[in-house]
C-alpha cells in the first residue's frame, strides 16, 4: 500500500511538473482561444463521482479530455485523494465503518446460533480505520490509474474561471496553469457546512471529512444535527461500542407540512441550519423520506444506546485543560442550558456546495442566491451555454452517487455522442446506512398526499421480524416493554388509489372492474438489507409497477424482500400491520 | 366419455319434467373418465353472495353492458338489502380481470372442438356443483327475470348466468342441452338439483318443494377439506375461511425412516426454508466472525460452534410458528385434524389418527396439498443409516464428518452450512450441479463451496451404506461406484446425508378410487390452469403440481388464488412464469426468468444478448475476501425486451 501511494506521488509529480511547461506553452492561445484552437474539448472541474464519470465517457468517445481536482483541507487539515466525497469522506468508508458496526450486531448474535464467543468483544478503531483508510487508498488509485487508460489529463490543482472558455488551476505550491476547453462541466460536489456562529465550533468541531481519517478513536463523541449523515455516523459510532450522544433541534410538524409544500430553496437553507430531522436534510434530495419512517430509525438507534437530546441547540464549545471538550446548549423545550464533556463534537448541520473559489461570475455561470448552488437546465446547462453542471453543486439535484454518475455519463454522451437521452430524477432509489437501514424510492407519504390528495392517496403498511432476528431474540424484550407495538422493522408501499373507490369503499362491481392500476407512488423499506432490496424494487416502480402488479409477484422465501409482496394492509383500514406467520 | 353422457343427459332430462328434480352428481360420475384439458381458461361465475341476480362480470364482459341489459337486476343499489349479505362477501365480489378481456367458458386453445365441449361440461358441472342456485339466464327474456325476482324475494343468492352476454352462450347452451334435456332459458339449480324452467320453478315454489330445496343443507360435511397443512393447504383453507366457508384441514406427518416428525406448518417451516435460512444465517454468521477482525473486533481465540445450542434455538422458533399455525386456523374457525386423510369414495375421506382411529368425513371440494418427501436411494443400509433434510435440522447431535449424496440445491445448501459450522464435508455428486438452473451460476455456486472447503465427488453413486459404530454420531461406510466406469470407492463419515430429490405424497392418499390421475412416473398431480385436476370437485397446489415450481411462496399464492376462484369472486390465475427464487449456498445465487441454457433453447443464440459483469462487494474488500467471484448476468433478447436475469450474490 505504501510502496502503492510512493507511486501515485511519483505519478503526480510528474504531472504537475510537466504541465507548467506547456501551459506556457498555450497561455496566448488561450486568452480568447477560439473554438478548435482551445487545449481541450471537455475540461471536467472537480474529480468526484460524476466528474470522473462525465471525464471518463467523454475520452471514451474519443474526445480530449482533461480533469481538474484539489482538496483543500478541511479546518483540522484531513486530505485526501482523487475520488470526491463519495470515495473518500462519503459513502465508501461510511457504509464499511456501518459494516464494522453491524458486525458487532452479529457477533453479539453468535452465540444464540451456537458460535462460543466470549462477550463482551472490544473494538479497535485504529485498526477498523486503517483497513478502511487503505481501501480508500486503493480506489484512489484505481481513478487515477482509470484516467491515465484512458488518457484524460490529471491536474491537483484549484481551479477558478478565467472567463467563458479558460480556468485558471492553482497547484499546491503556487504554481499555475491556465486550461481552455470548448466545453466546461463544474462537479465541484459539496463540503460539511461549519455553525460558524457557534463559539468554538471550528477550532474544536470535526465534520465527515475527518471522522473516517482520525487516527484515533473519537471516543465520547457528541453528534450534532439529524441529517442522515449525523444519524449515520452516530449509529456506527454507537455500533462499535462508543458513547455516542445525537443533539437535534425538532422542528414542529406544521412548520415541517408548511415547508414541505413548498419545494423551494429557502427550504434545503433552513433545514441544513436548523439541523433539523432527517427528513429535512434528505428534502434537498427531490424525493423526501417519510416522518413515520425517520422517527422509527432514530427509535431504533436510541433503543440500541445513541442518546438523544431533542429540541436542543448548541451555544459554546470550549476545551478543557484535561483536553476534553465542554459543549454548552439550549434546551427549548425547557429553556434551561445544559453542558455535558466529550472527547469529540461531530457537525452535522448540512452541506453547503463548493462555489465560492469558482469565479463562477467571471464565466457569468447563475447561482442560487439563498445556497449559492449553481442553476442549471434539465440539459444540466448553466447560463452558460457550453458549461454544464453535475452532482452535489447543482440546484434541486439529489445529492446522491449514483445519480451524478448517471448525469456525467449522459451529459458526456450528449455533448460527443449523439445521444439525447437526458438524465431523469425522477424515482431515484437511495437507502440511509443507519443501524436499522432505511430504503425509499419515490414519494415520502407526506409528499403524495400533498401532490394527489388524501382521498387518492393509499398507503399500506406492515411491521415484520426478520427471520434472523427470531433465533438471537433481537429486539424481542423491546417488543414486551412498549405494548408490542415496537417493531424491528417496517415498511410502506405508497400507491395511488383510483378516483372514486375511496368514497366507493364497498366496491361494487362496476368499480372493481375498471380494475384499478393504483400505480406505486411510493416504497419505503425499514430492516437489513435496506439498500439491496430497494434497489431490485426501484426498477418496477421505474417501470410504473401498480399495486396489483406488486401483489401479482411472488416472494423469495424466507427474505426480508418478500414482505414487500405480501403487503395487504392500508394504512386507511387500521388494521394492525404486524406480521405473524408466513 | 362422449358415451356416456348422452345417458346421463336423457336421465337428467327426463327428471326435468316432473317437479321433483334428479339430483346431479356433478362431474363426479363424467369426471373420473373425463380427459384432462390443456389451456383451460378460468371458473367464470363469481358467487355474486351480495348481488343477487347480477350477472358475473366475467360472463357478461363488460359491466356497464350488464346493467344496461339486465334493467330489472337490483344492481349494486339493492345490493345491500339482501339479507344474507356479509361484509366479506362484498369484497369479495370484486373481480379484477383487466378491461375489456371477454371471459369465456371455453378454453380460448381448444386442442380440439370436442374436448373444448368436454371442458365447458366439466366448468359447468363444477358451477353447478357448488353453487346453491345457478339460473341460467337471457337478460333479455321476460321469464327469467320473473325467476329473479322471485329468488330475489327469498332473499337467496344466486349465481346468474346470462348467455347472451357471455362469449360462449350459445355453447353453454348447447351442453345444457345435453345435461338437462332443456333448452330454453331459464334454467335453473337448486342445490344441485336441476329444477326446470320458469313455470316448474314457480310450481315447486307453490308446492313448498323448493323452500325445501333450498333448506336442504348441502349434503356434505364441509365446502372444502384441504389434504396436507403446508404452505399452499394453510393459504387456501384460510382464504376459504375468511370467505366465509365451512373447511377442514388434514394434516398428518408420517414420522421418517429416522423416526424424526414435526408439526402443523410442512416442509417449509420444519423441514425446510426456515430451519435451512437459520442454518445458513448460523454458517454466514461464522465467515462474519471470521470478518469481524478485520474490521477492529478483537478476540483471538478459535471460535467454536455448539450443534445443540444452534439446533436448540431452531427448533423453539419452528414450534413458536408450529403453535402460530394452530392458532390462526381457530381463529378463522378453520377445523385442524391432526389425522392422515385418504379418498375412499367421491367427496368423502377417511382420516386416521396416530392411534389408528378412523373417521370419515365429507366435502364439496377438496383441495389435495400433500407435498413431497425426500427421496432414498434403495441401496442396502440407506433407510436404516442415512438421514435425509427432514431429520437434518432436528438432529440431536452434530453429524460431524458427513457426506452428502446429491447435487440438488437443498444438497449445497446443507452441504453449505455444514462446512460453515467447520465440519468435514463431501458432495458426491452423479452428474451434474442443481439440475434446471443456469449452469454457468451453478459452477460458480459449486467451485466457491470448493474453495470453502466442501470437498466434491464427482461421478460417483452410493451402492451400499453399512454401520461401523453405533453413536451419535456413529461411523458408517459407504462404497460408491462410478457412473462411468467400474470404479469403486469406500469412504467412512460420522453421517451421510441424502439429498437426491424429494417424491409426491400422491400413491397412498387413495386418489385412484375416485380416478384423480397422476403421472405414474413422477408421482405428480396434473391439473389445468386454475389448479383443477381431471376430478373437477378436487384441485392440487403446491409441490405435487406437475410441472410447477416447488416453491413455498408459489403454493401460497396459488392456495390463496384458488380458494378467491372457488369461493370468492376472483378470476385471477396463477401465474407460475418469472417466478424468482434463491439457493442460499454460502454464495448465495438468486434468480429469475430462463437459464442461459433455456434462453438459447427458446430464443436461439444469435438472438440474445448478455450482459454480465463480476463484482466485489464493498463488505468483502476490507475483509480481505476474494475478488471476481461475485457474478451477475442479465439475458436480454436484442431484439425484444429482457426477460432473464441470473445473479451470484452475497448479502450479509
Amino acid at each position: 500500500m505504501a510502496a502503492m501511494a510512493a507511486g501515485l506521488r511519483g505519478l503526480g509529480g510528474r504531472f504537475r511538473w510537466r504541465m507548467p511547461a506547456v501551459a506556457g506553452g498555450v497561455r496566448g492561445a488561450a486568452q480568447g482561444a477560439v473554438a478548435g484552437q482551445r487545449d481541450y474539448d471537455l475540461l471536467v472541474i472537480g474529480g468526484g463521482s460524476g466528474g470522473l464519470a462525465c471525464a471518463k465517457e467523454a475520452a471514451q468517445l474519443g474526445r480530449k479530455v482533461a480533469v481538474v481536482d484539489y482538496v483543500e483541507p478541511s479546518p483540522r487539515g484531513t486530505r485526501w485523494g482523487l475520488g470526491g466525497t463519495c470515495v473518500n469522506v462519503g459513502c465508501i468508508p461510511k457504509k464499511l465503518m456501518h459494516q464494522a458496526a453491524l458486525l458487532g450486531g452479529l457477533i453479539r448474535d453468535a452465540p444464540h446460533y451456537g458460535w462460543e464467543v466470549a462477550q463482551p468483544v472490544p473494538h479497535d478503531w485504529r485498526k477498523m480505520a486503517e483497513a478502511v483508510q487503505n481501501h480508500v487508498k486503493s480506489l484512489n488509485w484505481g481513478h487515477r490509474v482509470q484516467l491515465h487508460d484512458r488518457k484524460v489529463k490529471y491536474f491537483n490543482v484549484k481551479a477558478g474561471f478565467v472567463d467563458k472558455h479558460t480556468v485558471r488551476g492553482v497547484a499546491k505550491g503556487g504554481k499555475e496553469i491556465l486550461l481552455s476547453a470548448d466545453h466546461i462541466v463544474i462537479a465541484t460536489g459539496g463540503r460539511p457546512r461549519y455553525p460558524a456562529h457557534i463559539e468554538g465550533a471550528l477550532e474544536y468541531g470535526i465534520t465527515s471529512d475527518d471522522i473516517f481519517w482520525l487516527k484515533e478513536s473519537p471516543g465520547k463523541t457528541l453528534v450534532v444535527g439529524a441529517s442522515y449523515v449525523a444519524l449515520e455516523c452516530a449509529g456506527f459510532l454507537t455500533g462499535i461500542g462508543l458513547d455516542v450522544t445525537v443533539m437535534m433541534r425538532s422542528i414542529p410538524l406544521r412548520g415541517f407540512d408548511q415547508l414541505f409544500k413548498e419545494k423551494s430553496l429557502v427550504k434545503i437553507e433552513v433545514w441544513s441550519c436548523h439541523c433539523g430531522d432527517i427528513k429535512h436534510s434528505m428534502a434537498a434530495t427531490k424525493e423526501a423520506p417519510c416522518r413515520q419512517m425517520s422517527s422509527l430509525v432514530t427509535e431504533h438507534m436510541a433503543s440500541h444506546g445513541t442518546r438523544f437530546l431533542r429540541g436542543c441547540t448548541p451555544s459554546q464549545v470550549r476545551r478543557l485543560l484535561d483536553g476534553q471538550l465542554q459543549v454548552t446548549w439550549e434546551d427549548h423545550t425547557t429553556g434551561k442550558e445544559g453542558t455535558g464533556t466529550f472527547n469529540t463534537v461531530l457537525w452535522a448541520v448540512g452541506r453547503v456546495p463548493d462555489t465560492r473559489s469558482l469565479n463562477l461570475e467571471k464565466a457569468g455561470v447563475d447561482t442560487s442566491p439563498n445556497t449559492q448552488k449553481i442553476l442549471v437546465d434539465s440539459r444540466e446547462a448553466t447560463s452558460v451555454p457550453h458549461i454544464y453542471a453535475i452532482g452535489d453543486v447543482v440546484e434541486g439535484r439529489p445529492e446522491l452517487t449514483p445519480t451524478a454518475v448517471m448525469a456525467g455519463r449522459l451529459l458526456a454522451q450528449r455533448l460527443f455522442g449523439g445521444s439525447s437521452d437526458l438524465m431523469d430524477y425522477d424515482k431515484v432509489p437511495t437507502t440511509v446506512f443507519t443501524p436499522l437501514e432505511y430504503g425509499c424510492v419515490g414519494l415520502s407519504e407526506e409528499e403524495a398526499v400533498a401532490r394527489h390528495g388524501q382521498e387518492h392517496v393509499e398507503v399500506y403498511h406492515a411491521h415484520y421480524k426478520p427471520l434472523e432476528f427470531t433465533v438471537p431474540g433481537r429486539d424481542a424484550s423491546q417488543c414486551y416493554v412498549k405494548a408490542g407495538c415496537r417493531v424491528d422493522a417496517a415498511w410502506t408501499l405508497l400507491t395511488q388509489s383510483p378516483p372514486g373507490l375511496a368514497a366507493e369503499m364497498f366496491g361494487f362491481q362496476m368499480v372493481c372492474l375498471r380494475e384499478p392500476p393504483q400505480p406505486v407512488l411510493g416504497l419505503h423499506f425499514l430492516g437489513p438489507n435496506a439498500g439491496e432490496v430497494t434497489q431490485g424494487f426501484a426498477l418496477g416502480i421505474k417501470c410504473g409497477a401498480s399495486y396489483v402488479q406488486v401483489m401479482q409477484t411472488v416472494g423469495i422465501h424466507p427474505t426480508c424482500s418478500e414482505e414487500v409482496v405480501k403487503l395487504r394492509i392500508s394504512k386507511r383500514s387500521g388494521l394492525d400491520p404486524t406480521v405473524t406467520g408466513c | 366419455m362422449r358415451g356416456a353422457v348422452p345417458g346421463a343427459g336423457a336421465e337428467l332430462g327426463a327428471g326435468a319434467g316432473r317437479a321433483a328434480a334428479s339430483r346431479i352428481r356433478a362431474g363426479v360420475e363424467r369426471g373420473q373418465q373425463g380427459q384432462r384439458l390443456p389451456h383451460l381458461s378460468p371458473v367464470l361465475v363469481p358467487p355474486p353472495s351480495a348481488f343477487p341476480f347480477v350477472s358475473g362480470p366475467g360472463l357478461a364482459g363488460s359491466e356497464s353492458e350488464i346493467l344496461e341489459q339486465s334493467p330489472k337486476s337490483p344492481g349494486p343499489g339493492k345490493a345491500g338489502d339482501a339479507p344474507n349479505r356479509r361484509p366479506g362477501h362484498i369484497l369479495g365480489a370484486r373481480v379484477e380481470s383487466p378491461p375489456g378481456r371477454r371471459a369465456r367458458l371455453a378454453s380460448p386453445r381448444p386442442s380440439s372442438s370436442s374436448e373444448a365441449r368436454e371442458e365447458l361440461r366439466r366448468r359447468l358441472l363444477g358451477l353447478i356443483e357448488r353453487s346453491r342456485v345457478v339460473i341460467f339466464s337471457k337478460s333479455y327474456c321476460p321469464h327469467s327475470t320473473r325467476v329473479k325476482e322471485l329468488f330475489s324475494s327469498l332473499g337467496v343468492e344466486c349465481y346468474v348466468l346470462e348467455l347472451d352476454q357471455a362469449d360462449d352462450g350459445a355453447k353453454i347452451q348447447e351442453v345444457l342441452l345435453e345435461i338437462t334435456n332443456q333448452k330454453t332459458v331459464p334454467n335453473i339449480f337448486v342445490n344441485k338439483v336441476h329444477v326446470g324452467g320458469c313455470d316448474q320453478t314457480f310450481q315447486a315454489y307453490q308446492s313448498g318443494s323448493l323452500q325445501k330445496l333450498l333448506q336442504e343443507d348441502s349434503a356434505y360435511d364441509y365446502d372444502l377439506i384441504v389434504i396436507g397443512g403446508g404452505s399452499g393447504g394453510l393459504s387456501c383453507a384460510k382464504e376459504a375461511a375468511i370467505l366465509g366457508k365451512k373447511v377442514m384441514v388434514l394434516d398428518f406427518v408420517v414420522p421418517s425412516p429416522q423416526g424424526t416428525s414435526w408439526g402443523l406448518g410442512g416442509t417449509c417451516v420444519n423441514v425446510g426454508c426456515i430451519p435451512k435460512k437459520l442454518m445458513h444465517q448460523a454458517a454466514l454468521l461464522g465467515q462474519a466472525l471470521h470478518d469481524s477482525r478485520k474490521f477492529g473486533w478483537e478476540y483471538n481465540q478459535q471460535v467454536k460452534h455448539s450443534w445443540e445450542t444452534m439446533t436448540k434455538a431452531i427448533q423453539n422458533h419452528i414450534r413458536s410458528l408450529n403453535f402460530g399455525y394452530g392458532l390462526s386456523l381457530r381463529e378463522k374457525a378453520v377445523a385442524y385434524v391432526n389425522s392422515y386423510g385418504e379418498f375412499v369414495e367421491h367427496h368423502k375421506i377417511k382420516a386416521t389418527n396416530k392411534k389408528g382411529q378412523e373417521t370419515y368425513y365429507t366435502a364439496a371440494q377438496f383441495v389435495i396439498a400433500t407435498g413431497e418427501r425426500p427421496r432414498y436411494l434403495g441401496i442396502q443400509g440407506d433407510k436404516e443409516y442415512c438421514i435425509t433434510s427432514d431429520d437434518l435440522f432436528s438432529l440431536p447431535y452434530c453429524p460431524g464428518k458427513t457426506l452428502v449424496v446429491g447435487a440438488s440445491y437443498v444438497a449445497l445448501e446443507c452441504a453449505g452450512f455444514l462446512a460453515g459450522f467447520g465440519l468435514d464435508v463431501t458432495v458426491m455428486v452423479r452428474s451434474i450441479l442443481l439440475r434446471g438452473f443456469d449452469q454457468e451460476m451453478a459452477e460458480k455456486v459449486g467451485s466457491y463451496m470448493e474453495q470453502h472447503g466442501v470437498k466434491f465427488l464427482w461421478k460417483f453413486i452410493p451402492v451400499m451404506v453399512q454401520q461401523l459404530e453405533k453413536g451419535s454420531p456413529g461411523k458408517l461406510k459407504v462404497l460408491a461406484k462410478s457412473t462411468e466406469g467400474t470404479e469403486t470407492i469406500e469412504g467412512v463419515y460420522n453421517t451421510v446425508l441424502l439429498a437426491i430429490g424429494r417424491d409426491s405424497c400422491t400413491r397412498k392418499i387413495g386418489l385412484e378410487k375416485i380416478g384423480v390421475k397422476i403421472n405414474e412416473k413422477s408421482g405428480k398431480i396434473p391439473v389445468n390452469d386454475v389448479e383443477q385436476t381431471n376430478v373437477p370437485y378436487v384441485y392440487a397446489v403446491g409441490d405435487i403440481l406437475e410441472g410447477k415450481p416447488e416453491l413455498t411462496p408459489v403454493a401460497i399464492q396459488s392456495g390463496k388464488l384458488l380458494a378467491r376462484r372457488l369461493f370468492g369472486a376472483s378470476l385471477e390465475k396463477c401465474d407460475y412464469i418469472n417466478v424468482p427464487t434463491t439457493v442460499f449456498t454460502p454464495l448465495e445465487y438468486g434468480c429469475c426468468g430462463l437459464s442461459e441454457e433455456k434462453a438459447i433453447e427458446v430464443y436461439k443464440k444469435e438472438n440474445l444478448e448478455i450482459y454480465h459483469t463480476l463484482f466485489w462487494p464493498l463488505e468483502w474488500t476490507v475483509a480481505g475476501r476474494e475478488n471476481n467471484t461475485c457474478y451477475a448476468k442479465i439475458i436480454c433478447n436484442k431484439f425484444d425486451h429482457c426477460f432473464c436475469s441470473s445473479l451470484v450474490c452475497f448479502y450479509c
